[in-house]
């Protein structure tokens, strides 16, 4: 499928080298000749130097034979502009990335539809949503929801001592008799689909898939449950800050939030209520703890800047706060804030990415059985999990599951049935609309049916 | 450095060349030599377990490369294609010399065409076949062929086009590497078949027709004829002149010419400027040669075959011009160094950097004139990267200055400075035959053994331009990563 992206300073590396992975025709379109340059030299993609919103630019990018434009330059009116034309000129979706809470209100729909826009992308309140949900289920590294958000997948870290160092799935299941599926494991380097007599150990990464009842029992009989956070303390005043603080206020918390610009940090006390506003320098260790830093419950990182993230984040774990999130949004930071002892990293770039090409597998295989709702990965991405919309009858309905061949390296993690979540069993069938998740290391879905042999 | 990726890219480009050389063992098989037909045989045999070898070698292997693998692999892997290559001439008893077999392998792959037989009617028809056919793998690059035909495994491999491929700036024209080279293939591939079909039309044999195909396509030079074209009717050597040119224009502008975009490739200014050379030249030398012709139409014939011959760096000659008066002699001497487009499968510096190269002088002239003028160099209707143009003034410079060494090298011959200018310029920008000693009707057979070594090493220089074997050459090029 051949797709187009204008302005890729911003959406970053990862888009790239996903789309290509997944053998997509990708062509770039940059203002700045050097960033074409850099990126042609890395990635197995063709660059065109000019403005996404010029005709001749766009022309002869072949807008025409383009399935999937995205524009994702730095202004959201040029995003806007360039989408409008795309689409005329004959593209045949468009994806705009439209960033300023003024534009991303009710009137959003309404400017979609004149523009033809396919789908518009927030990153920032994508990854307040997010963080949010890891808030509040503390314990997991990194939360996903699906479908009517009543089935979850998240990411748990085995510590040194934890009740989960040194059993086997088998034990875990009926110790604690949870209904909780253990869908993945990442151990150092290798990602794993586990089956029965898989040993856990110390350091490894897990992931669960239940409802969000069910994880909650489980995490509080293992004794890992934290409570979500009520006291969540914000570095830096951005947009996801300000997300991210509407949504914990609206849910019961209290938020303060360290914005070193004053124009800005006015700006936000104008726009969010109940959010304590302080106007001062981000890594300045004395503010932080004057402002209670060794009583807040949670603390996140959101400057724009990486390295500040990081280390700041090392200073709150000194202070032992219960849960730290840093913000790293450059390619190959997070796995260096890894190495520095920091388990939950956030990307929003790795998060849009996720999104966009879940549509381009989606645009892909939109005349197949089933279609892809949801895709995320995990365990640094070496992980895919996705839910498939069951369409239509299929070589994998009706058939109990324990009759079907599944491809190694595949598993069916979840079923949603109306308003029903199951953890499949051996008996459990797939049937027409149901909403199926899967997860799958190495091998590249795009329909349900991908995963029998 | 990443050695495994370049071992394992020898290994490929080693096999690669072991099946090619199937064809000229079917040509041997079909005309029943069989003693060249064993010569290939085991030459291939030897390259496949060489081939199978670094494979087995090089399994763990981690498939980053930057810039400098791209350089090192193309240079490697074309010394090795040669040194392989030149196997089965000194098996079948063709020519002797292993050196000689060297000088003449190199001489097909980098599309030059110079020849160190003196009478090139006594080959067998195996290995005039592989002689001719090599200009075709070199003409386009046989890394190019490897990525068109092997899947693609990392977006990297950009940096091993970039190497091969002769010009300026290389660019992709569709999104992936792959499909690129597949695209330029296709087009070289239908272009030399078109050309077979209209010699065969013209009363050539489908043999010969094959063979002077691939030398216009590679713009080689190397024929079956002592006389070159010479003694074919005026229809074969007019085709001939056309396909010269054609295929001395940059193929991507054949790619938009596909995809309906006939404005953008009516648009190069690189086009332009080598058609209006080719004209100006053919004028001059038709004004120059007067009555030296029967006819008129025999002077232009004879005046536009070698101003294509020579342009594009072919080297394939229908008269000796070398008894030409002495201006249009220098007309060729200098479009030897002029070339053909980037992009193309000529060599020579390219039209593209001669007419950069003037832009350059008349904005710097300028800038004398009004020192705080603001000028931009614009090219093919955008402006141009001060990166760009600064790097073309370099490989001038450095173009100068390795003509003037390898010139200083090859007048140790008992030669007449002619003689050794001409061969020198002809090698190093892969025309093939030069003025005096080494003419269109002499070969560089009289040569010591050294001075065709270097003469080689020239032709490789000139085919990669420069920078792929200087690079290799470099030690701290090889510097590795401490463990």
């Amino acid at each position: 499928m051949k797709i187009i992206v204008g302005g890729c300073g911003n959406i970053g590396e990862n888009l790239l080298q996903s789309l290509t992975y997944e053998g997509h025709d990708v062509v770039v379109i940059d203002s700045s000749a050097e960033v074409i340059t850099e990126i042609t030299n890395i990635y197995d993609v063709m660059g065109v130097c000019g403005n996404a919103a010029d005709y001749e630019t766009l022309e002869s990018a072949g807008i025409k034979q383009a399935e999937l434009f995205i524009a994702a330059t730095g202004s959201d009116e040029l995003n806007m502009l360039s989408c409008f034309l795309a689409k005329r000129m004959g593209a045949g979706h468009t994806i705009a990335r439209i960033r300023n809470p003024e534009y991303n209100d009710a009137s959003l729909g309404f400017m979609k539809h004149e523009l033809g826009l396919a789908m518009s992308i927030n990153p920032e309140a994508l990854a307040a949503r997010e963080l949010f949900d890891i808030l509040k289920l503390p314990s997991a590294a990194k939360v996903d929801t699906f479908s009517g958000r009543s089935l979850e997948i998240i990411e748990l870290k085995i510590k040194e001592g934890s009740p989960l160092d040194g059993i086997t799935l088998k034990e875990l299941r009926a110790t604690y008799k949870a209904k909780v599926l253990v869908c993945t494991v990442q151990r150092g380097e290798e990602a794993y689909i586990p089956g029965g007599d898989f040993l856990l150990k110390a350091g490894d990464k897990i992931g669960i898939t239940a409802s969000h009842t069910e994880i909650g029992n489980f995490l509080r009989r293992v004794g890992l449950m934290q409570k979500q956070a009520k006291k969540v303390m914000l570095l830096g005043g951005g947009r996801t800050s300000y997300y991210l603080a509407k949504m914990l206020t609206a849910g019961g918390s209290s938020v303060k939030i360290i914005e070193p610009d004053h124009a800005l940090a006015s700006e936000l006390s104008q726009t969010l209520d109940g959010v304590v506003i302080i106007n001062g320098e981000c890594t300045n260790q004395e503010l932080l703890l004057e402002e209670g830093l060794e009583s807040a419950d949670a603390f996140v990182a959101l400057t724009e800047n990486d390295e500040a993230n990081i280390l700041i984040s090392i200073f709150a774990e000194s202070q032992n706060v219960p849960k730290i999130i840093t913000q790293v949004s450059r390619h190959g930071m997070g796995k260096m804030a890894t190495r520095l002892g920091i388990d939950t990293t956030i990307s929003p770039k790795k998060i849009v990415s996720d999104v966009l090409i879940q549509y381009a597998r989606a645009l892909e295989n939109s005349l197949g059985s089933s279609n892809i709702e949801t895709l995320y990965k995990l365990m640094d991405g070496k992980v895919e999990a996705l839910e498939f919309n069951v369409r239509q009858h299929s070589k994998v309905t009706d058939i109990p599951l324990k009759d079907l061949s599944l491809k190694p390296g595949t598993l069916i993690a979840g079923i949603i049935r109306g308003r029903k979540t199951i953890v499949p069993g051996g008996l459990d069938i797939i049937a027409q609309g149901d909403r199926v998740i899967v997860l799958s290391s190495g091998e590249r879905l795009s329909d349900l049916t991908d995963i029998v042999k | 450095m990443n050695l495994k990726m370049i071992f394992y890219t020898l290994g490929r480009i080693i096999g690669i060349e072991a099946i090619l050389m199937l064809l000229p063992l079917g040509v041997s098989m079909i005309y029943g030599e069989w003693n060249t037909a064993l010569a290939f045989l085991l030459t291939a045999a030897g390259a496949l377990i060489i081939s199978a070898a670094l494979y087995c070698l090089t399994r763990n292997r981690n498939k980053t490369i930057y810039a400098r693998e791209g350089f090192v692999i193309v240079a490697l892997a074309w010394l090795s294609l040669s040194a392989i290559g030149a196997v089965p001439f000194v098996l079948s008893g063709d020519i002797p010399s292993y050196v000689d077999a060297f000088f003449e392998t190199v001489s097909g792959f980098t599309t030059t065409g110079a020849s160190i037989l003196r009478n090139v009617e006594i080959l067998t028809r195996g290995a005039a076949f592989w002689r001719s056919f090599s200009h075709f793998i070199g003409g386009m690059g046989v890394l190019v062929l490897m990525m068109a035909i092997i899947p693609d495994e990392d977006g990297r491999s950009i940096h091993i086009m970039r190497a091969e491929m002769p010009g300026p700036v290389v660019d992709k024209i569709v999104p992936r590497v792959k499909n690129t080279a597949k695209i330029l293939y296709l087009i070289y591939i239908a272009m030399t078949l078109v050309e077979i079909a209209m010699l065969c039309f013209g009363g050539m044999s489908l043999f010969e027709s094959a063979i002077h195909s691939f030398g216009t396509a590679g713009t080689g030079g190397f024929g079956i004829m002592a006389d070159s074209i010479g003694g074919y009717s005026p229809y074969c050597q007019w085709v001939i002149t056309v396909f010269m040119l054609l295929f001395g224009v940059n193929f991507n502008l054949y790619y938009l010419l596909l995809i309906k975009r006939f404005c953008s490739a009516v648009k190069s200014e690189e086009l332009w400027a080598y058609v209006g050379i080719v004209a100006a030249s053919v004028a001059a030398i038709v004004v120059n040669l007067g009555n030296m012709y029967s006819t008129f139409a025999e002077t232009l014939r004879h005046s536009a075959f070698q101003v294509a011959s020579i342009i594009t760096t072919t080297g394939y000659s229908t008269v000796d011009f070398d008894m030409w008066p002495g201006f249009s002699k220098a007309i060729l001497l200098m479009l030897m160094f002029v070339g053909g487009c980037a992009g193309s499968t000529a060599g020579g510096l390219k039209v593209s950097r001669v007419v950069l190269l003037f832009k350059s002088i008349k904005c710097e002239v300028r800038q004398m004139l009004h020192p705080r003028a603001v000028t931009t160099v614009k090219f093919e209707g955008k402006p141009l990267d001060e990166a760009v143009r600064s790097g073309v003034g370099t490989y001038f410079a450095l173009y100068a200055l390795l003509f003037g060494l390898i010139f200083l090298i090859v007048s140790f011959e008992p030669f007449d400075l002619e003689t050794s200018f001409s061969a020198t310029a002809a090698c190093f920008n892969n025309v093939g035959p030069g003025f005096a000693a080494v003419g269109p009707i002499q070969s560089y057979a009289d040569y010591s053994g050294f001075t065709k070594l270097v003469l080689s090493f020239a032709m490789l220089l000139g085919r990669l331009e420069l920078y792929p074997l200087l690079l290799t050459l470099i030690p701290s090029t090889w510097a590795r990563k401490k463990k």
